[in-house]
């Protein structure tokens, strides 16, 4: 229970309240004893039935339509891992919202009913995982109860998701998993109705896959995000989070723009100097020589830089009302660097459904997905977000509202 | 290479706060002497130190806090040597910003909003860090790492900035501001471990501890000088602690023997209640009753 030294795995899950997405959840914190006594009288209703998408649906709105319509974050932790689960609505309408959910997961459950197979709603949730860089999927298939545990129907599913594999690159591995949500069955204990399934069932797949090589361990990068100076001791320090590969003491640096060099001094915490600092950790590098630091500029090793670019292209989700055209201007936020930047053109779409790429498209509406070239007003230091999520992605926001309107994921410069 | 949750949560946490240092005018962080607190003040010393903070603390002071959190809150103050605002819900009394609640169930929770709304324009904060966990509510559970406040300090839950990867929208017209909750993460057990790893230290109440208290609707209250008893309630002296820090008029105590951290830590390992579902009667008002503060400008 005191799983002081465990790691941690963000997960996604999708869908609405009739996939049986909230009965799996409250099933998972149940069974991982997340939900607690007081908790637990809060999810009866009226007639005393327990109605676990209570549990998610935590605003007014949501329980008066029975639907999530935006991310909920529950947390639960078991004796291998910690978990945060960010619980995304499965309509089309809240895709912005199932986005803001996926970009940190770790891993996503796609929930299949098995009555109905993959559907529409399947291949898009899946789509989105991939877009967003998540590297482990996992298709839960439900409610098999009510497919008499049928294996032939659970290989139905297997056989349909594999169809449309390629077009999930960004996705290194996916799992399969029968289960009844509402029994129980093979989410926290194996199933004694599907002696077929040779598979482990969904918790124990939570705990056990691999994520230490999801993040890219080879290549530093370092965006500066803040400077931290003390006047009484002359102490000046570039403040920020390790996005990608290993800092260490002596290392020879690159700071962009700029393109000069110089060698890490030491890593400052407050727990005292490290030897080394890796992603997610957020520390202090000070530099052996006095140059111009400041905020947005990237520290990387000079022998794997990342593009230095004013064009880029990006996969863009859309999600304000006003759609994103050719000329459209916004305020473009990149790692720890602001800009501003103009959409040069739009090459396509993607149009969900049928997971095709539909050139000539003159805008993206509100939830529509895309690629785009853009322009900015400076030079951003970025890498493909395939390669790192951190660098390889930006917000656009609308520089009149001041609303997040764009969620971009770059191809390449 | 990997960090354990604890350590990436830390990281996050430090991340977010020097996002808001870095863009934001005139952040503040709301400091209470609760634990969610003492931990984003070491969390603000890990992001900021050797420098000082790059922001003031303030506490909203209802005048019915717990006179051992007071002490602490000034002592922890002096040690880190940053400056601390107290915005007084007595003043916004006395100058008639609000009305007191009368009977023996008045609470100055609600109350809290108006002063705390008042002190972030007087001073002209941009930015308010909370020590607010998702955990603890479910409007919370639903709420942004950086939070928009339109120029009323109301909360939109439908209509929230979509929040990507580590990237924070902080940007905002004259007269808004951002709730900023660099705990968002965090469960009670995980503050409470952090606690423990940090060795920092806490408000005796936290520890158990004899205390005058009555019963009340299944909970346990402080006798004090805010509270009136109603017929039939009865003061009994018993060994208690407090989960969390709020007014005394409306915080409940639980009852425990743990005097030690280890012990404390235990105890919330193994508990079966939330610590809002125990302790605070200011959630029981209705089923969306956090959610209604939340859209009134409350923390």
């Amino acid at each position: 229970m005191l799983a002081t030294s465990s790691d941690l795995l963000r997960l996604a899950t999708a869908g609405s309240v009739d996939d049986g997405k909230s009965t799996l959840i409250g099933r998972l914190l149940h069974d991982a004893k997340a939900i607690l006594a007081d908790q637990l009288d809060d999810l009866r209703g009226r007639d005393g039935e327990l109605d676990l998408a209570r549990l998610t649906d935590g605003l007014r709105a949501e329980r008066e339509q029975g639907i999530t319509i935006d991310v909920a974050y529950r947390y639960f932790a078991t004796a291998r891992r910690t978990f945060i689960l960010a619980d995304t609505p499965g309509h089309v309408q809240y895709t912005r919202n199932m986005v803001t959910g996926a970009s940190t997961a770790d891993l996503a459950i796609v929930l299949v009913d098995a009555r109905n197979g993959v559907v529409e709603q399947t291949r898009r949730h899946a789509f989105i995982a991939s877009l967003l860089g998540i590297p482990h999927l996992v298709v839960a298939v439900n409610k098999m109860d009510l497919v008499d545990w049928s294996e032939e129907v659970f290989d139905g599913v297997v056989r349909d998701v594999c169809a449309f594999r390629d077009q999930l690159p960004s996705v290194r591995d996916v799992a399969y998993v029968p289960i009844s949500a509402l029994r129980g069955d093979n989410v926290v204990e194996p199933s004694d109705e599907m002696p077929w399934y040779g598979g482990l069932p969904l918790l124990e797949q939570l705990e056990t896959v691999e994520i230490e090589a999801d993040r890219n361990a080879d290549e530093l990068r370092f965006p500066v995000q803040y400077v931290i100076r003390d006047g009484a001791s002359d102490y000046r320090g570039y403040a920020g989070q390790v996005a990608g590969g290993v800092l260490r003491p002596g290392d020879e640096v690159l700071v962009l723009p700029s393109g000069r060099v110089s060698t890490v001094e030491a890593i400052d915490t407050y727990d005292g100097p490290l030897a080394e600092a890796f992603a997610p950790m957020s520390v202090t590098v000070r530099l052996a020589d006095d140059l111009d630091v400041s905020r947005g500029d990237l520290i990387c090793r000079p022998g794997d830089r990342p593009a230095l670019a004013r064009d880029l292209v990006a996969d863009v989700c859309w999600m304000a009302d006003a759609p994103l055209r050719p000329g459209g201007r916004y305020a473009i936020k990149h790692a720890t660097h602001s800009a501003r930047a103009i959409v040069d053109a739009i090459d396509d779409r993607v149009e969900v459904a049928a997971l095709q790429r539909e050139p000539g498209a003159a805008e993206l509406a509100l939830n529509d997905i895309g690629r785009v070239r853009l322009r900015t007003s400076k030079p951003l230091a970025f890498d493909a977000y395939a390669r790192n999520r951190a660098t390889g992605s930006f917000i656009l926001v609308d520089e009149a509202t001041n609303d997040t309107v764009g969620a971009g994921m770059i191809v390449t410069s | 290479m990997k960090l354990t949750h604890l350590q990436t949560l830390e990281a996050e946490a430090i991340h977010v706060m020097r996002e808001v240092a870095a863009e934001l005018e005139k952040p503040v962080l709301l400091f209470s002497g609760g634990k969610d607190s003492i931990v984003l003040l070491r969390l603000a010393e890990k992001a900021f130190r050797p420098a000082r903070f790059p922001f003031p603390l303030m506490h909203v002071d209802t005048g019915h806090n717990f006179p051992e959190v007071i002490a602490f809150r000034d002592r922890r103050v002096a040690e880190l040597g940053e400056r601390l605002i107290v915005a007084s819900v007595q003043e916004s009394i006395d100058a008639g910003r609000v009305v007191e609640e009368t009977g023996p169930r008045a609470s100055r929770n609600r109350l809290q909003t108006t002063t705390l709304l008042d002190a972030i324009a007087e001073h002209g904060f941009d930015a308010a860090f909370g020590g607010a966990r998702r955990d603890e509510e479910r409007a919370r559970a639903k709420e942004r790492i950086m939070s928009f406040r339109d120029d009323f300090g109301g909360w939109d839950p439908k209509g929230q900035r979509p929040e990507l990867w580590n990237i924070y929208n902080g940007r905002i017209r004259r007269g808004e501001h951002v709730r900023v909750f660099p705990l968002s993460n965090w469960t009670e057990l995980d503050v409470w471990q952090y606690i423990a790893t940090e060795g920092l230290e806490v408000p005796s109440i936290y520890y158990a501890h004899e205390r005058e208290v009555f019963r009340r609707d299944g909970m346990l209250y402080a006798m004090s000088p805010f509270v009136q008893l109603i017929d039939g309630e009865q003061p009994f002296t018993d060994s208690v602690r407090y989960r969390t820090v709020g007014d005394m008029s409306c915080t409940g105590a639980v009852r425990s023997t743990a005097t030690l951290l280890d012990d404390v830590v235990a105890e919330i390992a193994a508990t079966e209640i939330t610590e809002r579902g125990e302790t605070r009667a200011d959630d029981r008002v209705s089923e969306a009753a956090m959610e209604d503060r939340k859209v009134a400008g409350y923390f």
